[in-house]
């Protein structure tokens, strides 16, 4: 039989050890930190050159713009203009549309699947789902906005009739089933988190399975539901490669979910590659990116310490 | 350590002699065939450093003008007041011809119009048509598709056929000339355009430069011969007739071997007579 033994004189190592990968773990929030701080330098031109700010200040990339003498004032995103247009509204109504409907199509889905694997589902059902909805998070995303771009889009043409092709729905519900995992996940292990002792509780008064995970596990969950439910919008706003090949990619303002949209996201991966180094343009292309990651962020940031509540509230450690 | 000298002296002296720096600059269009040309130019001429950057072809004309590049790329020719400001200042510009382009306009296969005029074009992506009862088709709104801003398709679409103005917003762009075909082969009321190499699935519209002349379908022959219109002449400009260097560059570009590489990145190479001719010799 192997013996072990642990000599004390061990500990330098395990201090050297300790301390590298603890360098390790500070790597990732460098990173973070410098990515951060080159975008944001890449865009403060926008805010301290005159010379960008005659294209794209400020107030040119949020307010109506009048472009042309005797045309009705307007929001336009057209950078490779005469006049070059830098509206940032179309932009942020099509990454808007495209969560929206990606929210709409996975939070039932993702909610629903993850209710059924934690409350309902036979032990051997249950081993067999949860592994093949999070098989889905592994899907690349260039495969999804492919099989969008080709196959949902003509599908949701024929039973909808849409004139346009590609558009917020299409977008959206690819965008959704990106996210199906995300949710699905968090609100599973928050359901199956909630401690055994309330459903028995429940069960001792007289409750059914379905009044117990509806009035009791559900609601004990909850917080956890909505941090999964939130940080799977955070991908929905950052998503770029499935919106790009699936949206249409046309930068309008409208109310409706059947038109094409143009995302910030696929915005900065179309343009960036070609755009020339150091113009207005490549200014208000960095600022995009400062905005979208300022904003994933802090979805981000507030999913977590939901989460993070939930759990010590669930363990009882809190108050 | 005598000898290791004389090795160092050699390859020096190497240098100093055969150092052929070769600057190109100019038209967006055509700055990556510029570099696939540099780049394989200098896999076989070792001692050739060629340096291509774009910034439009007014910024490869303003260059030559000014002395600070070999070569302008250029996808126009030269406008009357550039010819006389070059002269002024004492260029002379040589013009040549390197390759040739031509954009084809697609459509599904079951849309009963067959052709367009640059005109309807122009109003199609501009907004001012939009519906295909107005060019003589069903009664059905158009569905735009074209290419992202950073592409030099778009560009020259839009100073070709737009006369420059302002695509309609609700063009849908998509990532290549793969997605628009696509897009188009499943859109019954789809348009889209897109390098004439194109097109399996969808239906190549004919292009009538006025309302009064003939359709012409684009294929490699037409836009060889000129009569297709949305098509031309891709120009590398010296300063004079090209000499030394200069010119064995300009004759390889021209060589089977170099109009090879413009037919690989998508560019339709010069008919052959053209190309021969356009040698310096």
């Amino acid at each position: 039989m192997k013996t072990y033994n642990f000599k004390p004189k061990s500990r330098i190592r395990d201090f050297i050890v300790e301390k590298f990968i603890m360098l390790n773990a500070l790597t990732a929030l460098i990173v973070i930190l410098l990515i951060f701080i080159f975008i944001f330098k890449e865009s403060i031109p926008i805010f301290t050159s005159h010379k960008v700010q005659q294209e794209a200040s400020l107030d040119k990339l949020i307010l109506k713009q009048q472009y042309y003498e005797g045309r009705e004032p307007k929001w336009s995103w057209q950078p490779n203009s005469d006049v070059p247009k830098y509206s940032l509204l179309p932009l942020f109504l099509g990454t808007l549309k495209a969560a929206i409907v990606a929210m709409l199509f996975s939070v039932p889905l993702a909610v629903g699947a993850a209710i059924y694997s934690s409350e309902f589902a036979p032990r051997k059902i249950r081993e067999f789902i949860k592994p093949v909805i999070e098989l889905l998070a592994g899907i690349p995303s260039v495969v999804l906005g492919f099989f969008a771009l080709i196959v949902l889009a003509s599908i949701l043409q024929s039973l909808f009739g849409f004139t346009y092709r590609l558009n917020a729905i299409n977008a959206g519900i690819a965008l959704g089933i990106a996210i199906i995992p995300i949710i699905f996940t968090i609100a599973e292990d928050a359901m199956t988190s909630v401690p055994q002792s309330l459903r028995e509780a429940a069960m001792a008064l007289g409750a059914n399975p379905w009044q117990i995970s509806f009035t009791v596990v559900l609601p004990a969950a909850l917080p956890g539901i909505a941090a999964g439910i939130v940080l799977g919008f955070g991908r929905a706003i950052g998503e770029t490669m499935i919106v790009l090949m699936a949206s249409g990619n046309a930068a309008i303002i409208s109310g409706g979910f059947t038109e094409s949209i143009r995302t910030l996201s696929a915005t900065i991966a179309a343009e960036l590659a070609e755009v020339v180094f150091g113009s207005a343009h490549y200014n208000v292309l960095f600022f995009i990116g400062t905005l979208l990651f300022v904003f994933t962020f802090l979805v981000n940031l507030g999913g977590e310490l939901v989460l993070n509540r939930l759990k010590e509230r669930l363990q009882g450690r809190s108050r | 350590m005598k000898k290791s000298l004389i090795a160092v002296m050699l390859l020096a002296s190497f240098g100093l002699a055969s150092a052929a720096n070769i600057t190109i600059k100019g038209s967006d269009t055509l700055v990556r065939l510029g570099q696939r040309w540099a780049e394989e130019y200098m896999k076989t001429h070792p001692d050739a450093v060629i340096q291509v950057s774009g910034g439009g072809t007014g910024t490869g004309i303003a260059a030559l003008i000014n002395g600070t590049t070999d070569i302008c790329e250029a996808s126009r020719d030269m406008k009357e007041k550039e010819y006389e400001d070059a002269r002024a200042k004492g260029i002379d510009p040589y013009r040549v011809a390197v390759a040739l382009d031509g954009i084809a306009v697609f459509s599904h296969e079951s849309n009963p119009v067959k052709e367009l005029t640059l005109d309807q074009l122009k109003g199609i992506y501009t907004g001012e048509i939009t519906n295909w009862k107005q060019v003589g088709g069903e009664s059905h709104a158009i569905i735009l598709y074209g290419r992202e801003n950073n592409s030099g398709t778009y560009a020259y679409f839009k100073e070709h056929v737009l006369k420059n103005e302002d695509y309609v917003e609700n063009t849908q762009t998509l990532p290549g000339t793969a997605a628009v075909v696509n897009a188009v082969s499943k859109d019954k009321f789809g348009i889209g355009y897109g390098g004439i190499a194109w097109g399996k699935g969808v239906k190549h519209l004919d292009v009538k430069k006025e309302a009064e002349s003939a359709g012409v379908a684009p294929s490699i022959e037409t836009v060889t011969n000129g009569t297709y219109p949305i098509s031309r002449e891709l120009y590398w400009f010296f300063n004079g007739q090209p000499q030394g260097d200069l010119r064995a560059l300009l004759n390889w570009t021209l060589s089977p071997e170099g109009q090879e590489i413009a037919e690989e990145v998508d560019y339709i190479p010069l008919p052959k007579e053209m190309a021969e001719k356009n040698q310096v010799k």
